[in-house]
């Protein structure tokens, strides 16, 4: 078991004619993941070898499912054509898409996730997000798939540097799932979602949760885990430095005011009984000690 | 972007939201001048990012257009709260029966848009919100639908406006969603909005917040900017599209991945608070392809900051190979030659990071120091800096 991605994962690439659609399909590929297509408008009927693989184009994602069975979508179009890719597999009633494009118009993923929570069809995993990998079965996304193998630990970061990075610190233990929900204002997959999805894998046994400055997705996160999980989490939260109303990188890692800072994540992730380490380093060795105990 | 008191009230008009007259001055010359051609009585109001100014003596009521003169002069250079008013904004007076309160904002927690509104305005909205939130009428908007007029007729009488304007101010909400939309705004907030004593409704004060995302469908946004604002190491940053931020401490601060840098920064403070409060210098994310040029281009904006005395390279190579970033190091250092002089702590870990760490081993640059963890680096890079 795992969380959204399996071995069933039958994965089209939206985007996958450009250059960086390109190079992570053969990436995805190489990590063993089962890609049946990709989409790019205007260039549907070419077949593009990668790497030995005869992967087909279509001009909708609704062309592609009919014809592949596909049940993920990776989109990487660039942020001016982001939003009708996303439409598009919207319409196509695709289970998952993740977006792991980079610098959308908020009110471009407002309208996306508005219209997917209006069909209840999709699940949307970012955007500006890594994507997820469950090791040995399947990677969607551009998460580097050799860090580590799969184990009992399940991840769930804002950050994709801090997901590779918490990896390779457990790289012994291994993960069920690691999902990287990516750090813009709107997002389609929230902690929440992960914690709940975590929760329910019989396959993860504990989990890591990484936070970062902006909004209030950690607060909220904190309640949920007082009230329904029981698995231990483990937290980490960047930002305390970061001065007030600068964003930093992340288009949602801003502080305004004095919401969405470090410390009142962190306070109130402890507050619901989760051990926060002060650097990824010490947050690994808590789980560490929690997986040994 | 956050805009200016003025910039807010320009993007208002070219909306059709109702408006008085405004200009921009930034000496009491051209102050006096957009009086004189407004005739009467005008206000005279400090342009500054940050709340407060009324209290902190920014804004000004002139009889005349000399008065406007004086009133500027005061108003000009001064400090509020940090900021340093460089410009003001003349505007019209206008007799004023009440005060409301509209906005439309991003509502990250609820993941819509909300409209906000009030008949408690002229105040601190958050204050309303706390003390009377009956006051105040909360309705989260779907970006598909936006706000049609009777949506904000809805709105509007929900939140008690007078019945003999709600028409107008519903009027007016409409075309707030208008700019809110095309403009691409995360906030659009008129406070006050307000009621002349001969029943107009008008913005009379107006924040306004861009989605920096969207500017390459507005390219008329880039004009917006305040250069004046922007640090000399973060406008050469921009250049290299670079993403940097100017911080206050000492350790330049280099690495991969906006998660990471963050969390780096906040190590680096940890580690400094056994050296006298040694605290990170700014905020660099190269990226994942860290190539060479890019690696160079990060060192020089960060080398040419003078309060930096030491640097750290935290770098995990995930998509980019620690071989390539090492590479990419040792080049920028002979790209740059004799202007690196500072001491430079790196810490590689991740794709390939063995290959990497022996190419910064033979190269053997005087300024390089290698350390494997990151807890290590970022004492080593502190220690250095407080020397």
């Amino acid at each position: 078991m795992s969380i959204f991605i399996n071995t069933h994962s039958r994965v089209i690439v939206q985007g996958m004619t450009g250059s960086e659609g390109t190079k992570h399909t053969r990436r995805m590929l190489a990590s063993g993941t089962v890609i049946v297509g990709g989409v790019t408008p205007g260039k549907g009927g070419q077949v593009v070898d990668i790497d030995g693989h005869q992967l087909p184009v279509f001009n909708t994602v609704a062309e592609a499912v009919a014809a592949t069975q596909a049940n993920v979508s990776v989109v990487f179009v660039p942020p001016k054509f982001a939003k009708a890719a996303v439409v598009d597999a919207i319409d196509a009633a695709v289970p998952l898409v993740v977006v792991i494009t980079e610098g959308i118009p908020v009110h471009d993923t407002a309208a996306f996730f508005a219209y997917s929570q209006s069909k209840g069809t999709t699940r949307i995993i970012g955007p500006n997000c890594p994507g997820l990998i469950t090791p040995g079965q399947s990677n969607v996304g551009i998460i580097p798939a050799d860090i580590t193998g799969a184990g009992p630990i399940g991840l769930v970061s804002k950050s994709g540097t801090l997901t590779y990075q918490m990896m390779y610190e457990l790289r012994d233990i291994g993960f069920s799932t690691a999902v990287g929900i990516g750090g813009d204002p709107i997002i389609g997959t929230t902690h929440i979602d992960c914690l709940r999805a975590f929760q329910d894998d019989p396959d993860t046994q504990a989990i890591v949760m990484i936070g970062e400055i902006g909004g209030d997705a950690e607060e909220r996160a904190a309640a949920f885990i007082s009230e329904y999980v029981t698995k231990p989490v483990v937290g980490y939260v960047a930002g305390f430095t970061a001065p007030e109303g600068k964003t930093m990188g992340h288009a949602g890692a801003i502080v305004s005011g004095s919401s969405g800072t470090a410390k009142g994540k962190k306070d109130a992730l402890e507050a619901a009984g989760v051990q926060v380490g002060q650097t990824p380093s010490e947050t690994a060795r808590i789980m560490r000690a929690i997986l040994s105990r | 972007m956050d805009l200016f008191e003025y910039q807010a009230r320009d993007l208002f008009e070219k909306h059709g939201v109702p408006v008085l007259a405004g200009a921009v001055a930034t000496t009491p010359e051209e102050a006096e001048a957009a009086a004189r051609s407004m005739g009467g009585k005008v206000v005279v109001k400090a342009q500054v990012k940050v709340g407060g100014r009324g209290k902190a003596g920014g804004v000004k009521l002139a009889e005349n257009a000399d008065d406007a003169r004086e009133k500027a002069a005061a108003i000009l250079g001064m400090d509020i709260k940090g900021h340093i008013v460089g410009k003001v904004m003349i505007a019209q007076a206008a007799p004023i029966e009440e005060e409301y309160y509209l906005a439309i904002l991003l509502d990250r927690s609820n993941r819509t848009f909300l409209v906000m509104a009030s008949v408690a305005g002229g105040m601190d909205i958050e204050q309303v919100a706390h003390e009377t939130p009956e006051k105040l009428v909360k309705v989260p908007v779907n970006s598909n639908d936006g706000i049609s007029k009777a949506d904000a007729l809805k709105i509007i009488n929900d939140a008690k406006f007078p019945a003999d304007i709600a028409d107008q101010v519903a009027e007016a909400l409409v075309l707030l969603w208008g700019v809110f939309v095309s403009e691409d705004a995360t906030l659009v907030e008129v406070n006050p909005l307000v009621k002349t004593s001969d029943g107009r409704i008008i913005a009379l004060d107006g924040k306004v917040t861009l989605d920096d995302n969207a500017g390459f469908r507005h390219p008329d946004h880039e004009a917006l900017v305040d250069a004046s604002a922007t640090n000399a190491l973060e406008a050469a940053a921009k250049e290299k599209d670079l993403n940097y931020v100017k911080l206050d401490g000492e350790v330049g601060i280099i690495g991969n991945g906006a998660g990471l840098v963050m969390s780096t920064l906040d190590v680096v403070a940890y580690a400094g608070e056994k050296f006298g409060g040694v605290k990170p210098a700014n905020f660099l994310d190269i990226g994942g392809g860290a190539s060479a040029q890019i690696m160079a281009d990060g060192l020089s904006i960060i080398l040419g900051d003078k309060d930096v005395k030491s640097v750290f390279v935290n770098v995990f190579g995930g998509i980019t190979a620690c071989d390539a970033v090492a590479n990419g190091i040792v080049q920028a250092l002979e790209i740059l030659g004799d202007k690196a002089t500072k001491p430079i702590v790196v810490r590689l870990d991740g794709n390939n990071v063995l290959e990497g760490r022996r190419i910064l081993n033979d190269a053997a640059h005087p300024l390089i120091q290698q350390l494997d963890t990151m807890d290590g680096a970022a004492a080593r890079a502190a220690e250095l800096a407080a020397n």
